[in-house]
């Protein structure tokens, strides 16, 4: 399977990531690369093998749904690039 | 060095309870080194007035005779722990400034039982690598030279600055964490030794994730008793966690220098590969000569999958880490380049703060997981996981633990891999195995090659069976006695 250019600028675009046009075909080499050696994975029979999603075999705990923490607008907007009047300030969202 | 840097922990918490110094001397010999090691780049954030004011506190407290285990050791934190008011940043420029108001379980586990931060240790960025090169700080350079040379070398990655820090004498102990080798092979290729727990031994809660399902912290240290120390304070169940394990944490110290006597060691002949210098083929029959002279039995065994999980793990950790990364989009916190509306922010926040390696993984892991490749990839490597975890679950019918070695290769000098992801990716092809299955590994130093650098061998053990490798450690350790320490030249 191999990855064009216009792969690499879909993918980029799903992660929300700029790449500058003439960084879609080396971009594009570099995956093919590694996808193409990630294909020898086929050479596995997983014929009726369960897919494994985690080593520890217990199911999800549960606890009570109560508020543990919060209260504290300081502290969760201390990080953001800005804020006003105790709110994240973020580009216009809905047009 | 000075005496007191040089000292491992154990020595170092019998000389703080028997009062021949003060946690505020021995922290104060580490800043003095630290200071003086900048051409190591081990620590990314320096945090000197904290340090003494966490060892004036653990004096106070030891002079009211409430000591904890690890009151007044002076350690270094991996950047990849949130520390509450400290600078944290998985060496990332997106996350330069971020002052977590939070404290991570396990580094709150240290602070519980007395410990003292010196300050946050380089690494590659988010974790990603296996030469510290993707550090967005620059590398860390390890401590070691080859034999007359003095070309700067990889201390290995992603925990190169733990690694260079505990090599260099910048701190008695670290914090690290291991993916697919973080912990192993930068322990390796700096004569150190680092024990990735088995998955869920440690709380991931606070730790910047990567590949949730394969992210686990373990300790750093200069011997395998050192390690087993740390690593009871950092152990534990939180509820934080969902895959936080509830089972007991045993003194692992109590498990080093006890016989290994009869004990059965698996040799994977699947990891003998093409290319492995000699040198590191005839240290593992050393290790292997160790064990039978100490009444081990050594067997052979097959893990039939073992070349299939790298390529697996280049895809589940790139998907779970595109997904994990999606958080940083410049709004709530981090870095934010502003665009011409919401979708340009993302992308111009994303493009600048990522670094080359973090963008290629998560564009793998984007195309892996996106609509018609999802099955033919991700579910296929999932599966694949399942057949290497069946492999070792095969191999303890007729084996207590495995013994190979922890790196294809000595340290190999910075920028001669940088340019071939896929060059650099085989380093992990010893340890990537043991995080997919989530068992427990260690590195343990086990001699000097021909260039006069450390090579370690690795000791893989069941579920929640870390007390064996220490046992299994310690007499590696004791047999191999490394002593030989890196030539102080920064």
């Amino acid at each position: 399977m191999a990855i064009d250019v216009a792969t690499v600028r879909k993918v980029a675009k799903l992660a929300r990531i700029a790449e500058p046009e003439e960084r879609l075909e080396p971009l594009a080499r570099e995956l093919n690369g590694i996808i193409s050696w990630i294909e020898q994975l086929n050479e596995v029979d997983t014929d009726g093998v369960e897919p494994m999603t985690t080593s520890v075999a217990m199911s999800l705990p549960m606890r009570d749904d109560v508020v543990t923490e919060g209260g504290d607008p300081a502290r969760v907007l201390g990080n953001a690039p800005r804020t006003e009047k105790g709110f994240f300030v973020v580009p216009k969202v809905v047009e | 060095m000075s005496a007191l840097t040089g000292l491992t922990l154990k020595a170092a918490l019998d000389g703080l309870a028997d009062k021949s110094f003060s946690s505020e001397e021995i922290t104060r010999e580490h800043l003095s080194a630290i200071a003086a090691s900048s051409a190591l780049n081990a620590y990314v954030v320096h945090a000197p007035e904290k340090a003494i004011e966490m060892a004036k506190a653990s004096d106070a407290r030891r002079a009211k005779g409430d000591a904890g285990p690890l009151d007044g050791a002076p350690l270094g934190i991996k950047d990849l722990f949130c520390t509450e008011g400290v600078e944290s940043t998985a060496g990332s420029m997106i996350l330069r400034g971020f002052k977590p108001a939070y404290e991570s379980t396990v580094t709150a586990n240290l602070w519980r039982d007395g410990a003292v931060m010196l300050g946050k240790l380089n690494m590659d960025e988010f974790a990603m690598g296996s030469s510290n090169e993707t550090s967005a700080w620059g590398p860390v350079v390890n401590p070691w030279r080859s034999n007359g040379g003095n070309a700067d070398l990889t201390p290995g990655g992603s925990s190169g600055g733990s690694a260079a820090a505990v090599a260099a004498e910048l701190c008695l102990a670290a914090t690290a964490t291991d993916t697919g080798g973080s912990i192993r092979q930068p322990a390796a290729f700096t004569g150190t030794v680092g024990v990735k727990p088995t998955y869920g031994r440690c709380s991931r809660w606070g730790i910047v994730a990567f590949a949730s399902s394969l992210d686990q912290a373990g300790p750093m240290a200069r011997t395998v008793e050192d390690t087993a120390i740390l690593l009871r304070s950092m152990a534990g169940h939180d509820a934080k966690d969902s895959t936080s394990i509830n089972a007991e944490v045993p003194d692992f110290a109590s498990f080093c220098g006890k016989s290994v006597k009869g004990l059965r060691i698996g040799i994977p002949k699947e990891y003998r590969v093409d290319g492995m210098p000699p040198e590191i083929d005839r240290l593992w029959e050393q290790g292997i000569a160790w064990l039978k002279d100490a009444g081990c039995e050594i067997v052979e065994v097959s893990l039939p999958h073992t070349k299939y999980a790298l390529p697996a793990y280049y895809i589940i950790a790139p998907a779970e880490a595109s997904s994990n990364l999606a958080r940083y989009d410049g709004m709530r916190f981090g870095l934010r380049v502003e665009g011409a509306n919401l979708t340009e922010t993302y992308e111009n926040t994303r493009a600048q703060g990522f670094g080359a390696e973090v963008k290629r993984r998560i564009l793998i892991g984007t195309y892996v997981l996106s609509a018609g490749y999802y099955d033919a990839y991700y579910i296929k490597a999932l599966k694949v996981r399942r057949r290497i975890a069946d492999d070792f679950d095969q191999a303890w019918q007729t084996c207590d633990a495995l013994l190979t070695p922890t790196a294809p290769s000595a340290a190999f000098a910075l920028g001669s891999k940088s340019d071939d992801p896929l060059a650099m990716y085989l380093n992990d092809i010893f340890t990537v195995t043991v995080n997919l299955a989530g068992l427990p590994g260690m590195s343990v130093p086990a001699g000097l090659d021909a260039q006069g650098l450390p090579l370690g061998l690795q000791l893989i053990g069941r579920n929640l069976d870390e007390g064996t490798l220490f046992s299994l450690g310690s007499a590696l350790e004791k047999a191999a006695d490394f002593r030989a320490k890196p030539a102080k030249w920064w």
